[in-house]
């Protein structure tokens, strides 16, 4: 596999037992393949399955068939099927994901939750707050701030936070779930340089933005779940 | 990747008369790995903690603990002086109710250098040294060593607890609802306390829980258990954020959002 991440077949439905047994299909036979240096957008609308195969990616939501191969050290993982201590192994090493919300942790300061991962990968700690204050200061949040937990932090302000410690590490695979969506033109901009970075160091980026200027910044290629055949040349 | 799990269970049953605490339980606990175990009141969450430590007779079932030197024990079928080797020196007990673990009439830092007495050591300096040090590691004003924990409050009681479980450096540590009896503010405190220690020492352990945001601050695994049976289980933002099971849906749609 020369792809850092392969999707094959992959579908996925959701059975709601406490609303009567409502089966919501959400991916069908979703086929995907995302080179090192490529950013791929899934360019469906709202509805569509793009968060849903960002986290099935991501090993948080489960398939009910299908591959998800990643590209993992040496060897290639399936998310699909592995066990709980291989999935954080290669959530540890290889994947970084965003998504549109932090997930605060009461009384942990911003610093420490931007520094978690690389911490996690054996970074001496004086490292990793140091790199964690550069990428702080590159996404423009105020130095006042690094200090507090995140908690009481606007939404604009949480979302650098969350990107902060999304692409810190520098994983070789980046899943990003709207990483700009409350966010004023001056930080987006901050948001988009550090991917266009990261995409341009070889990371396979797969993404969701909703933004048209976002979109022609990072696209290297469009792709739809929905209708697969028609994948189309990013402009 | 280390290759052998430090604890494995199997088939663990435990019936009181016609009622089944825990029918057929099984699982893998790898080191530096936190399970969590939630369920309702009443689903065997408690029992099968209790089961796993010997402190209650199973009706079937094997456990076996990897030791540090590589050998494999069954810990069910050790005698009872073995068994409280073991849990001097690799096994740490939280429990619920802080008064449980701790000993009430004896001073804080006694509380705390007792389980290195227990495992040989005498020097009084350094006994104390390691008292004060574990009293800082859990948020506790060194001034207050010598007092008795019943002057304690009900949270630095539990963090009381946590040092003197923690000071020998057990390599498994079962806890159960370490954070139930406190108030919420104190709880956050308690939890964050918690998730550094258990990542700063690799520990491994086991956290019986009723509280979902519990399980998924300090978790890697969850298993969810209703009736004695585990249900569902899974890496743990997976189990919490994709649910399979009808009851695993139920308890996690059940849960408030503040």
């Amino acid at each position: 596999m020369t792809s850092a991440v392969a999707v094959r077949g992959l579908t996925k439905t959701f059975t709601l037992h406490t609303q009567g047994g409502v089966e919501l299909p959400v991916l069908r036979g979703v086929e995907l393949a995302v080179d090192p240096g490529e950013c791929v957008v899934l360019a469906d609308p709202s509805g569509a399955g793009k968060s849903t195969l960002l986290r099935s990616i991501y090993g948080n939501y489960r398939a009910q068939a299908g591959e998800i191969l990643v590209r993992h050290g040496g060897g290639v993982v399936d998310v699909a099927r592995a066990e709980p201590r291989r999935i954080l192994e290669v959530r540890r090493r290889t994947l970084g994901y965003v998504s549109q919300f932090l997930r605060v942790i009461p009384r942990v300061p911003t610093l420490d939750v931007v520094t978690e991962p690389l911490r996690a990968l054996g970074v001496p700690a004086a490292e990793a707050v140091a790199r964690a204050r550069a990428i702080l200061d590159r996404l423009r949040l105020p130095e006042r701030l690094w200090g507090l937990p995140p908690a009481t932090f606007s939404g604009g302000e949480q979302q650098r936070v969350n990107v902060a410690r999304g692409l810190i590490a520098g994983h070789p695979v980046l899943l990003l779930d709207e990483p700009t969506a409350s966010l004023d033109a001056e930080s987006r901009g901050a948001v988009v340089a550090l991917i266009a970075e990261a995409r341009d160091r070889g990371t396979a980026i797969v993404g969701a933005f909703h933004d048209a200027t976002v979109r022609a910044a990072l696209a290297t290629r469009l792709v739809r779940l929905h209708g697969q055949a028609r994948q189309e040349a990013a402009t | 990747m280390s290759e052998r799990p430090l604890l494995s269970v199997r088939g663990l049953t435990k019936r009181y008369g016609a009622h089944v605490a825990c029918l057929d339980v099984g699982f893998d606990l790898w080191p530096g790995e936190v399970l969590a175990v939630v369920g309702e009141s009443g689903s065997g969450k408690t029992t099968l903690l209790a089961c796993l430590s010997g402190r209650l007779p199973v009706c079937a079932g094997h456990v076996e603990f990897t030791l540090r030197d590589g050998s494999v024990v069954s810990v069910l079928d050790l005698s009872e002086a073995e068994r409280r080797k073991l849990a001097r020196t690799d096994w740490g007990i939280v429990r619920q109710d802080p008064r449980d673990g701790l000993r009430l009439g004896v001073s804080a830092g006694a509380n705390v250098g007792e389980p290195l007495m227990a495992l040989g050591a005498r020097h009084y300096g350094q006994l104390r040294a390691a008292a004060l040090d574990w009293l800082d590691k859990v948020e506790i004003d060194g001034d207050r060593v010598d007092d008795l924990p019943e002057t304690f409050s009900g949270g630095m009681q539990q963090r009381l607890q946590i040092a003197r479980n923690l000071v020998t450096r057990p390599r498994l540590v079962l806890m159960d609802e370490p954070t139930g009896g406190l108030d919420v503010s104190v709880q956050a405190r308690l939890l964050d306390l918690l998730r550094g220690l258990v990542a700063d020492l690799g520990l491994s352990a086991i956290v019986v829980t009723h509280d979902l945001a519990v399980a998924r601050l300090l978790s890697h695994r969850l298993l969810v258990m209703r009736r004695g049976q585990v249900v569902e289980g899974g890496l743990t933002d997976q189990v919490l954020d994709d649910p399979q099971h009808p009851y695993t849906q139920l308890l996690v749609s059940s849960v408030l959002q503040p």
